[in-house]
Protein backbone atom coordinates (compact mmCIF):
# COMPACT_ATOMS: atom_id res chain seq x y z
CA UNK A 1 0.00 0.00 0.00
CA UNK A 2 2.99 2.27 1.05
CA UNK A 3 4.23 3.14 -2.39
CA UNK A 4 1.41 5.04 -3.97
CA UNK A 5 1.57 7.92 -1.30
CA UNK A 6 3.60 11.10 -1.75
CA UNK A 7 2.40 12.61 1.55
CA UNK A 8 1.66 10.01 3.96
CA UNK A 9 3.67 7.05 5.43
CA UNK A 10 1.76 3.61 6.57
CA UNK A 11 3.42 0.96 8.58
CA UNK A 12 1.61 -1.97 9.47
CA UNK A 13 2.32 -3.04 12.94
CA UNK A 14 1.00 -6.28 15.10
CA UNK A 15 -2.69 -5.65 14.68
CA UNK A 16 -2.66 -2.20 14.53
CA UNK A 17 -0.91 0.68 11.96
CA UNK A 18 0.96 3.89 12.03
CA UNK A 19 0.06 6.40 9.66
CA UNK A 20 2.33 9.50 9.69
CA UNK A 21 1.49 12.58 7.58
CA UNK A 22 4.74 13.52 5.81
CA UNK A 23 5.04 17.04 4.52
CA UNK A 24 7.66 17.88 6.94
CA UNK A 25 9.00 20.92 4.87
CA UNK A 26 5.42 22.49 5.45
CA UNK A 27 4.90 21.24 9.15
CA UNK A 28 2.38 18.99 7.46
CA UNK A 29 -0.06 21.61 6.44
CA UNK A 30 -2.89 19.83 4.84
CA UNK A 31 -3.59 20.15 1.41
CA UNK A 32 -6.41 18.31 -0.06
CA UNK A 33 -4.28 15.47 -1.62
CA UNK A 34 -2.74 14.60 1.68
CA UNK A 35 -6.37 14.48 3.19
CA UNK A 36 -7.69 12.32 0.10
CA UNK A 37 -4.64 10.01 0.67
CA UNK A 38 -5.11 9.89 4.29
CA UNK A 39 -8.33 8.75 4.13
CA UNK A 40 -7.91 6.44 1.46
CA UNK A 41 -4.85 4.38 3.26
CA UNK A 42 -7.32 4.08 6.22
CA UNK A 43 -10.48 2.65 4.61
CA UNK A 44 -8.20 0.41 3.03
CA UNK A 45 -6.81 -0.41 6.66
CA UNK A 46 -10.14 -0.50 7.92
CA UNK A 47 -10.78 -3.06 5.36
CA UNK A 48 -8.62 -5.44 6.55
CA UNK A 49 -9.77 -7.40 9.53
CA UNK A 50 -5.95 -8.18 10.86
CA UNK A 51 -5.73 -3.62 11.24
CA UNK A 52 -7.96 -3.52 14.15
CA UNK A 53 -6.92 0.55 14.73
CA UNK A 54 -4.61 2.88 13.41
CA UNK A 55 -2.47 5.82 15.37
CA UNK A 56 -2.64 8.98 12.90
CA UNK A 57 1.21 10.94 13.78
CA UNK A 58 2.75 13.64 12.45
CA UNK A 59 6.59 14.61 13.45
CA UNK A 60 8.06 15.73 16.62
CA UNK A 61 7.79 19.16 15.43
CA UNK A 62 4.32 19.39 13.87
CA UNK A 63 1.78 16.98 13.80
CA UNK A 64 -0.44 19.27 11.33
CA UNK A 65 0.01 22.85 11.28
CA UNK A 66 -3.18 24.02 9.50
CA UNK A 67 -4.48 23.65 5.81
CA UNK A 68 -2.55 24.85 2.63
CA UNK A 69 -3.27 28.45 2.95
CA UNK A 70 -1.89 28.91 -1.01
CA UNK A 71 -4.42 26.24 -2.17
CA UNK A 72 -7.19 28.40 -0.67
CA UNK A 73 -6.19 31.86 -0.65
CA UNK A 74 -8.00 32.94 -4.20
CA UNK A 75 -10.35 30.71 -3.68
CA UNK A 76 -14.27 31.48 -4.82
CA UNK A 77 -16.98 30.79 -3.08
CA UNK A 78 -19.19 29.33 -5.28
CA UNK A 79 -16.75 26.70 -7.07
CA UNK A 80 -15.16 26.17 -3.50
CA UNK A 81 -19.19 25.51 -2.12
CA UNK A 82 -19.60 23.19 -5.18
CA UNK A 83 -16.00 21.71 -5.06
CA UNK A 84 -16.80 20.86 -1.64
CA UNK A 85 -12.85 20.33 -0.65
CA UNK A 86 -14.44 19.08 3.60
CA UNK A 87 -16.04 15.98 1.48
CA UNK A 88 -13.35 13.84 2.23
CA UNK A 89 -12.73 14.63 5.64
CA UNK A 90 -17.01 13.37 5.77
CA UNK A 91 -14.67 9.71 5.08
CA UNK A 92 -13.76 9.79 8.38
CA UNK A 93 -17.40 9.11 9.93
CA UNK A 94 -16.95 5.86 7.94
CA UNK A 95 -13.60 4.50 9.26
CA UNK A 96 -15.41 1.61 12.21
CA UNK A 97 -11.53 0.96 13.64
CA UNK A 98 -10.72 3.26 16.61
CA UNK A 99 -8.12 6.06 15.41
CA UNK A 100 -5.70 7.32 18.10
CA UNK A 101 -4.31 10.86 17.01
CA UNK A 102 -0.52 10.81 18.62
CA UNK A 103 0.04 14.92 18.68
CA UNK A 104 3.63 16.30 18.96
CA UNK A 105 4.43 20.12 18.38
CA UNK A 106 1.83 22.39 16.54
CA UNK A 107 -2.21 20.91 15.53
CA UNK A 108 -3.31 23.93 14.48
CA UNK A 109 -6.32 24.92 12.36
CA UNK A 110 -7.26 21.69 10.14
CA UNK A 111 -4.50 20.01 12.29
CA UNK A 112 -6.19 20.41 15.14
CA UNK A 113 -9.32 19.49 13.31
CA UNK A 114 -7.93 16.63 12.31
CA UNK A 115 -7.03 15.51 15.74
CA UNK A 116 -10.01 15.83 16.77
CA UNK A 117 -11.57 13.53 13.66
CA UNK A 118 -9.85 10.99 15.97
CA UNK A 119 -11.78 8.58 18.82
CA UNK A 120 -8.92 9.48 21.42
CA UNK A 121 -5.53 11.68 21.60
CA UNK A 122 -2.11 11.49 23.46
CA UNK A 123 0.17 14.45 23.37
CA UNK A 124 3.58 15.56 23.89
CA UNK A 125 4.35 17.64 26.47
CA UNK A 126 5.15 20.45 23.67
CA UNK A 127 1.88 19.61 21.86
CA UNK A 128 -0.26 22.77 21.43
CA UNK A 129 -3.72 23.08 19.85
CA UNK A 130 -5.55 25.83 18.40
CA UNK A 131 -7.70 27.09 15.80
CA UNK A 132 -6.34 30.22 14.40
CA UNK A 133 -8.36 30.29 11.10
CA UNK A 134 -10.04 33.65 12.77
CA UNK A 135 -6.67 35.28 12.38
CA UNK A 136 -6.46 34.82 8.38
CA UNK A 137 -10.11 36.68 8.39
CA UNK A 138 -11.77 33.10 8.28
CA UNK A 139 -13.11 30.54 10.80
CA UNK A 140 -12.52 26.74 11.03
CA UNK A 141 -14.47 25.22 8.74
CA UNK A 142 -13.45 21.10 9.06
CA UNK A 143 -15.71 20.51 12.16
CA UNK A 144 -13.67 22.55 14.73
CA UNK A 145 -16.64 24.77 15.48
CA UNK A 146 -18.49 21.46 16.72
CA UNK A 147 -16.30 19.24 17.95
CA UNK A 148 -13.97 21.83 20.25
CA UNK A 149 -17.47 22.68 21.59
CA UNK A 150 -18.38 19.41 22.39
CA UNK A 151 -14.65 19.09 24.01
CA UNK A 152 -13.87 21.92 26.21
CA UNK A 153 -17.45 23.54 26.51
CA UNK A 154 -18.79 26.66 25.35
CA UNK A 155 -16.39 28.92 26.74
CA UNK A 156 -13.27 27.33 25.82
CA UNK A 157 -13.99 26.90 22.80
CA UNK A 158 -15.33 30.70 22.54
CA UNK A 159 -12.01 32.11 23.38
CA UNK A 160 -9.53 29.53 21.37
CA UNK A 161 -11.64 30.13 17.89
CA UNK A 162 -12.34 34.04 18.32
CA UNK A 163 -8.88 34.76 19.90
CA UNK A 164 -7.10 32.26 17.17
CA UNK A 165 -4.55 31.16 20.39
CA UNK A 166 -3.52 27.73 21.20
CA UNK A 167 -3.61 26.36 24.59
CA UNK A 168 -0.93 23.77 25.94
CA UNK A 169 -1.05 20.14 26.05
CA UNK A 170 -1.34 20.54 29.99
CA UNK A 171 -4.22 22.98 29.56
CA UNK A 172 -5.89 20.62 26.63
CA UNK A 173 -6.01 17.88 29.60
CA UNK A 174 -7.04 19.78 31.69
CA UNK A 175 -10.18 20.85 29.39
CA UNK A 176 -10.88 17.28 28.15
CA UNK A 177 -9.55 17.57 24.69
CA UNK A 178 -7.10 14.95 25.01
CA UNK A 179 -6.44 11.95 26.70
CA UNK A 180 -2.64 12.00 27.83
CA UNK A 181 0.19 14.56 27.99
CA UNK A 182 3.18 12.46 27.72
CA UNK A 183 6.98 12.98 27.61
CA UNK A 184 7.79 13.62 24.05
CA UNK A 185 10.45 10.77 23.54
CA UNK A 186 7.46 8.58 24.39
CA UNK A 187 4.36 10.02 22.77
CA UNK A 188 4.27 8.12 20.04
CA UNK A 189 5.15 4.72 21.77
CA UNK A 190 2.38 5.73 24.21
CA UNK A 191 -0.29 6.08 21.51
CA UNK A 192 0.76 2.26 19.58
CA UNK A 193 0.86 0.86 23.03
CA UNK A 194 -2.92 2.27 23.18
CA UNK A 195 -3.52 1.14 20.31
CA UNK A 196 -2.27 -2.96 20.43
CA UNK A 197 -4.48 -2.64 23.70
CA UNK A 198 -7.59 -1.48 21.67
CA UNK A 199 -6.34 -3.79 18.80
CA UNK A 200 -6.38 -7.11 21.06
CA UNK A 201 -9.82 -6.85 22.25
CA UNK A 202 -12.78 -7.99 20.14
CA UNK A 203 -12.96 -6.31 17.24
CA UNK A 204 -16.22 -6.42 16.41
CA UNK A 205 -16.89 -5.44 20.32
CA UNK A 206 -14.61 -2.00 20.12
CA UNK A 207 -16.18 -1.43 16.27
CA UNK A 208 -20.18 -1.30 17.95
CA UNK A 209 -18.85 0.19 21.13
CA UNK A 210 -17.32 3.20 19.04
CA UNK A 211 -20.70 3.90 17.80
CA UNK A 212 -22.03 4.13 20.11
CA UNK A 213 -19.76 6.36 22.00
CA UNK A 214 -20.24 8.77 18.67
CA UNK A 215 -23.65 8.46 19.03
CA UNK A 216 -23.86 9.97 22.70
CA UNK A 217 -22.38 13.31 21.20
CA UNK A 218 -25.36 14.11 18.52
CA UNK A 219 -28.46 11.94 20.68
CA UNK A 220 -31.01 12.25 23.28
CA UNK A 221 -30.43 9.69 25.91
CA UNK A 222 -33.34 8.39 24.92
CA UNK A 223 -32.17 7.43 21.56
CA UNK A 224 -28.42 6.84 22.34
CA UNK A 225 -29.56 4.28 25.10
CA UNK A 226 -31.89 2.23 22.37
CA UNK A 227 -29.01 3.04 20.09
CA UNK A 228 -26.42 0.98 22.55
CA UNK A 229 -28.98 -1.42 23.57
CA UNK A 230 -29.33 -2.58 19.84
CA UNK A 231 -25.77 -2.56 19.50
CA UNK A 232 -25.37 -4.39 22.83
CA UNK A 233 -27.69 -7.66 21.65
CA UNK A 234 -26.01 -7.22 18.15
CA UNK A 235 -22.96 -8.61 19.89
CA UNK A 236 -24.24 -11.84 21.40
CA UNK A 237 -24.84 -12.78 17.87
CA UNK A 238 -21.09 -13.19 17.98
CA UNK A 239 -18.20 -15.91 18.73
CA UNK A 240 -16.30 -13.24 20.71
CA UNK A 241 -19.19 -12.44 22.89
CA UNK A 242 -19.18 -16.30 23.66
CA UNK A 243 -15.17 -16.66 23.64
CA UNK A 244 -15.47 -13.70 26.28
CA UNK A 245 -18.06 -14.80 28.47
CA UNK A 246 -16.86 -18.62 28.40
CA UNK A 247 -13.29 -17.51 29.52
CA UNK A 248 -14.40 -14.96 32.43
CA UNK A 249 -16.43 -18.35 33.29
CA UNK A 250 -13.23 -20.47 32.85
CA UNK A 251 -11.34 -18.01 34.70
CA UNK A 252 -8.70 -18.35 31.21
CA UNK A 253 -7.97 -15.65 28.82
CA UNK A 254 -10.22 -15.11 25.99
CA UNK A 255 -8.84 -15.75 22.47
CA UNK A 256 -11.04 -13.52 20.42
CA UNK A 257 -11.26 -14.22 16.78
CA UNK A 258 -13.18 -10.93 15.48
CA UNK A 259 -16.70 -12.20 14.85
CA UNK B 1 32.95 51.78 29.89
CA UNK B 2 34.56 50.39 26.76
CA UNK B 3 31.43 50.75 24.70
CA UNK B 4 33.23 48.07 22.13
CA UNK B 5 32.31 45.42 24.71
CA UNK B 6 29.65 42.96 24.38
CA UNK B 7 26.99 43.46 27.37
CA UNK B 8 26.94 39.99 27.78
CA UNK B 9 30.68 38.21 27.41
CA UNK B 10 30.03 34.12 26.11
CA UNK B 11 32.98 31.66 27.09
CA UNK B 12 32.88 27.71 26.72
CA UNK B 13 35.20 25.84 27.79
CA UNK B 14 34.92 22.30 27.05
CA UNK B 15 31.03 21.68 27.63
CA UNK B 16 30.86 24.53 30.23
CA UNK B 17 29.60 27.87 28.72
CA UNK B 18 29.90 30.50 30.76
CA UNK B 19 27.10 33.57 30.58
CA UNK B 20 28.75 36.93 31.76
CA UNK B 21 26.62 40.15 32.69
CA UNK B 22 29.00 42.60 31.03
CA UNK B 23 28.15 46.33 32.46
CA UNK B 24 30.45 46.96 35.40
CA UNK B 25 29.99 50.65 35.20
CA UNK B 26 25.79 49.67 35.86
CA UNK B 27 26.45 47.07 38.03
CA UNK B 28 25.27 45.26 35.13
CA UNK B 29 22.19 46.49 35.39
CA UNK B 30 19.54 44.74 32.95
CA UNK B 31 18.29 47.23 29.78
CA UNK B 32 16.38 45.40 26.92
CA UNK B 33 19.55 45.01 24.87
CA UNK B 34 21.54 42.85 27.71
CA UNK B 35 18.00 41.03 28.52
CA UNK B 36 17.48 39.91 24.62
CA UNK B 37 21.08 38.40 24.71
CA UNK B 38 20.77 36.38 27.33
CA UNK B 39 17.54 35.30 26.31
CA UNK B 40 18.96 34.50 23.14
CA UNK B 41 21.96 32.80 25.01
CA UNK B 42 20.21 30.84 26.69
CA UNK B 43 17.74 29.47 23.93
CA UNK B 44 21.48 28.70 22.15
CA UNK B 45 22.45 26.80 24.94
CA UNK B 46 19.63 25.11 25.27
CA UNK B 47 19.74 23.71 21.57
CA UNK B 48 23.61 23.17 21.44
CA UNK B 49 24.56 19.47 22.60
CA UNK B 50 27.91 20.38 22.90
CA UNK B 51 26.57 22.61 25.87
CA UNK B 52 26.40 20.31 29.39
CA UNK B 53 26.76 23.20 32.07
CA UNK B 54 26.10 26.61 31.92
CA UNK B 55 27.72 28.90 34.64
CA UNK B 56 26.10 32.75 34.88
CA UNK B 57 27.86 35.10 36.33
CA UNK B 58 28.97 38.99 36.81
CA UNK B 59 31.76 41.45 35.38
CA UNK B 60 33.34 43.76 38.07
CA UNK B 61 32.03 43.89 41.47
CA UNK B 62 28.67 43.34 41.32
CA UNK B 63 26.41 39.86 40.22
CA UNK B 64 23.38 42.02 39.44
CA UNK B 65 21.70 45.21 40.09
CA UNK B 66 18.21 43.99 38.19
CA UNK B 67 16.41 46.07 36.06
CA UNK B 68 17.79 49.37 34.86
CA UNK B 69 15.99 52.02 36.28
CA UNK B 70 17.79 55.08 34.89
CA UNK B 71 16.19 54.38 31.66
CA UNK B 72 13.78 56.69 29.89
CA UNK B 73 11.72 53.36 29.15
CA UNK B 74 8.05 53.67 29.45
CA UNK B 75 6.88 53.28 32.77
CA UNK B 76 3.22 53.02 32.64
CA UNK B 77 1.48 49.84 34.06
CA UNK B 78 0.84 48.15 30.75
CA UNK B 79 4.66 48.89 29.67
CA UNK B 80 5.85 46.97 32.84
CA UNK B 81 3.70 43.76 33.31
CA UNK B 82 4.39 43.72 29.48
CA UNK B 83 8.22 43.65 30.08
CA UNK B 84 7.75 41.15 32.40
CA UNK B 85 6.20 38.92 29.77
CA UNK B 86 8.35 39.63 27.13
CA UNK B 87 11.46 39.47 29.19
CA UNK B 88 12.05 38.31 32.24
CA UNK B 89 9.12 35.68 32.09
CA UNK B 90 10.76 34.25 29.33
CA UNK B 91 14.37 33.98 30.72
CA UNK B 92 12.76 32.69 33.95
CA UNK B 93 11.01 29.62 31.75
CA UNK B 94 14.28 29.12 30.32
CA UNK B 95 16.72 28.67 33.33
CA UNK B 96 14.23 26.58 35.06
CA UNK B 97 12.96 24.21 31.92
CA UNK B 98 16.54 23.76 30.33
CA UNK B 99 17.84 20.52 30.91
CA UNK B 100 21.44 20.79 31.80
CA UNK B 101 22.63 21.97 34.95
CA UNK B 102 22.75 25.48 35.61
CA UNK B 103 24.97 27.61 38.42
CA UNK B 104 24.76 30.89 39.26
CA UNK B 105 28.43 32.53 40.57
CA UNK B 106 27.01 35.29 42.43
CA UNK B 107 30.09 37.64 42.42
CA UNK B 108 29.00 40.41 44.62
CA UNK B 109 25.11 41.71 45.19
CA UNK B 110 22.48 40.36 43.23
CA UNK B 111 19.93 42.64 43.56
CA UNK B 112 15.72 42.75 42.19
CA UNK B 113 15.87 40.79 39.42
CA UNK B 114 19.18 40.06 39.55
CA UNK B 115 18.67 37.95 43.17
CA UNK B 116 15.67 36.40 40.75
CA UNK B 117 17.71 35.44 37.94
CA UNK B 118 20.51 33.76 40.79
CA UNK B 119 17.45 32.09 42.40
CA UNK B 120 15.95 30.51 38.91
CA UNK B 121 19.31 28.75 38.10
CA UNK B 122 19.66 25.41 39.35
CA UNK B 123 22.66 25.93 41.85
CA UNK B 124 24.57 28.54 43.83
CA UNK B 125 27.78 29.15 44.98
CA UNK B 126 28.27 32.44 46.14
CA UNK B 127 31.51 34.34 46.60
CA UNK B 128 31.56 35.01 50.92
CA UNK B 129 31.31 39.12 50.66
CA UNK B 130 28.40 38.63 47.91
CA UNK B 131 24.58 39.36 49.13
CA UNK B 132 21.08 38.43 47.70
CA UNK B 133 18.33 41.65 47.98
CA UNK B 134 15.20 40.84 46.74
CA UNK B 135 14.62 44.92 46.96
CA UNK B 136 11.51 45.27 44.85
CA UNK B 137 9.45 46.26 47.76
CA UNK B 138 11.88 49.33 47.73
CA UNK B 139 10.39 51.14 44.80
CA UNK B 140 6.53 49.54 45.33
CA UNK B 141 6.94 46.54 43.15
CA UNK B 142 6.81 42.74 43.65
CA UNK B 143 9.70 40.46 43.36
CA UNK B 144 9.06 38.92 39.45
CA UNK B 145 11.31 36.72 36.93
CA UNK B 146 10.11 34.09 39.04
CA UNK B 147 11.38 35.18 42.51
CA UNK B 148 7.88 34.32 43.95
CA UNK B 149 8.04 30.93 42.30
CA UNK B 150 11.53 30.16 43.91
CA UNK B 151 11.03 31.90 47.34
CA UNK B 152 7.98 29.93 47.63
CA UNK B 153 9.94 26.57 47.01
CA UNK B 154 12.82 27.19 48.66
CA UNK B 155 12.08 28.97 51.89
CA UNK B 156 9.27 28.34 54.30
CA UNK B 157 6.63 30.80 54.00
CA UNK B 158 7.43 33.20 56.84
CA UNK B 159 11.28 33.72 55.59
CA UNK B 160 9.99 34.04 52.21
CA UNK B 161 7.54 37.00 53.13
CA UNK B 162 9.98 38.67 55.42
CA UNK B 163 12.51 38.61 52.40
CA UNK B 164 10.20 40.33 50.22
CA UNK B 165 8.45 42.30 52.38
CA UNK B 166 11.61 44.19 53.65
CA UNK B 167 13.47 43.72 51.02
CA UNK B 168 16.27 43.78 53.09
CA UNK B 169 19.95 42.40 52.33
CA UNK B 170 21.12 38.55 52.93
CA UNK B 171 24.65 38.44 53.32
CA UNK B 172 26.46 35.12 51.80
CA UNK B 173 26.76 32.70 55.21
CA UNK B 174 22.59 33.41 55.78
CA UNK B 175 22.15 32.66 52.17
CA UNK B 176 23.95 29.58 53.08
CA UNK B 177 22.08 29.12 56.59
CA UNK B 178 18.65 29.42 54.34
CA UNK B 179 19.48 26.99 51.89
CA UNK B 180 19.43 29.89 49.14
CA UNK B 181 22.87 29.31 48.51
CA UNK B 182 24.61 25.43 47.54
CA UNK B 183 28.24 26.47 48.63
CA UNK B 184 30.00 29.71 49.82
CA UNK B 185 33.68 30.04 48.85
CA UNK B 186 36.48 32.83 49.90
CA UNK B 187 36.00 35.85 46.87
CA UNK B 188 39.10 35.09 45.06
CA UNK B 189 38.15 31.18 45.08
CA UNK B 190 34.59 31.32 42.88
CA UNK B 191 35.68 31.46 39.47
CA UNK B 192 38.01 28.49 40.12
CA UNK B 193 36.06 26.47 42.58
CA UNK B 194 32.49 27.42 39.48
CA UNK B 195 35.07 25.99 37.10
CA UNK B 196 35.77 23.02 38.52
CA UNK B 197 31.69 22.10 39.54
CA UNK B 198 30.91 23.04 36.37
CA UNK B 199 33.00 20.96 34.51
CA UNK B 200 32.29 17.29 36.88
CA UNK B 201 28.67 18.63 36.14
CA UNK B 202 29.76 18.72 32.82
CA UNK B 203 30.85 15.44 32.34
CA UNK B 204 27.89 13.93 34.07
CA UNK B 205 25.55 12.02 32.31
CA UNK B 206 23.60 15.00 30.99
CA UNK B 207 20.67 13.58 29.59
CA UNK B 208 19.85 11.73 32.96
CA UNK B 209 20.67 15.23 34.82
CA UNK B 210 18.29 17.18 32.34
CA UNK B 211 15.47 14.79 32.97
CA UNK B 212 16.15 14.51 36.86
CA UNK B 213 15.79 18.37 36.21
CA UNK B 214 12.31 17.98 34.29
CA UNK B 215 10.93 15.24 36.67
CA UNK B 216 11.90 17.46 39.78
CA UNK B 217 9.75 20.22 37.71
CA UNK B 218 6.87 17.93 37.39
CA UNK B 219 6.91 16.67 41.28
CA UNK B 220 6.67 20.13 42.72
CA UNK B 221 3.60 20.10 40.82
CA UNK B 222 1.46 17.19 41.70
CA UNK B 223 0.74 14.56 44.04
CA UNK B 224 2.69 11.52 44.63
CA UNK B 225 1.27 9.24 42.22
CA UNK B 226 1.98 12.21 39.59
CA UNK B 227 5.62 12.08 40.57
CA UNK B 228 5.86 8.19 40.44
CA UNK B 229 4.08 7.71 37.10
CA UNK B 230 6.57 10.85 35.75
CA UNK B 231 9.27 9.10 37.50
CA UNK B 232 8.78 5.96 35.26
CA UNK B 233 8.36 7.92 32.05
CA UNK B 234 11.44 9.71 32.67
CA UNK B 235 13.43 6.34 33.45
CA UNK B 236 12.62 4.74 30.59
CA UNK B 237 14.04 8.03 28.33
CA UNK B 238 16.87 7.47 30.61
CA UNK B 239 17.29 3.98 30.00
CA UNK B 240 17.08 4.53 26.26
CA UNK B 241 20.05 6.62 26.80
CA UNK B 242 24.03 5.91 25.47
CA UNK B 243 25.17 7.21 28.74
CA UNK B 244 23.44 4.37 30.48
CA UNK B 245 24.88 1.52 28.27
CA UNK B 246 27.77 3.39 29.30
CA UNK B 247 27.15 3.33 33.02
CA UNK B 248 26.29 0.10 33.25
CA UNK B 249 29.10 -0.89 31.60
CA UNK B 250 31.66 0.86 33.55
CA UNK B 251 30.35 -0.38 36.46
CA UNK B 252 30.29 -3.60 35.39
CA UNK B 253 34.06 -3.49 34.30
CA UNK B 254 34.67 -1.92 37.85
CA UNK B 255 36.02 1.40 36.07
CA UNK B 256 35.32 5.05 35.62
CA UNK B 257 32.20 5.67 32.87
CA UNK B 258 32.67 8.78 30.34
CA UNK B 259 29.53 10.04 29.56
CA UNK B 260 28.84 11.95 26.52
CA UNK B 261 26.05 13.91 27.31
CA UNK B 262 23.58 11.76 25.12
Amino acid sequence: MAEKFQHILVEARAGYAVVRLNRPKVLNALNGALIGELVTALEALDADSTCRCAVITGNERAFAAGADIGEMAEAEAIPFLLNDRFAQWDRFRNIHMPLIAAVSGFALGGGCELAMNCDLIIASETAQFGQPEINLGIMPGAGGTQRLTHAVGKVRAMEMILTGAPITAQEALRAGLINRVVPVELYLREAEALAARIAAQAPVAVRLAKEAVLKALDASIADGVDFERKNFFLLFAGADQKEGMRAFLDKRQPHFEGR
Amino acid sequence: MDENQPVLLTEQVGAVLTLTLNRPTRFNALDDDLKDRLLAALQAASRDSGVRCVVLTGAGKAFCAGQDLNLDGDLRPEQVGDTVRRSYNKIARLLHGMEKPIIAAVNGVAAGAGMSLALACDLRVLAEHSSLRLAFSNIGLIPDCGATYSLSHLLPRGLGLEIAYTGRAIEAPEALRLGLANRVVADADLFTETATLAASLAARPTRALGLTKRAFNRATTGTLEDALEYEAYTQEIAAGTADFQEGIAAFREKRQPRFEGR
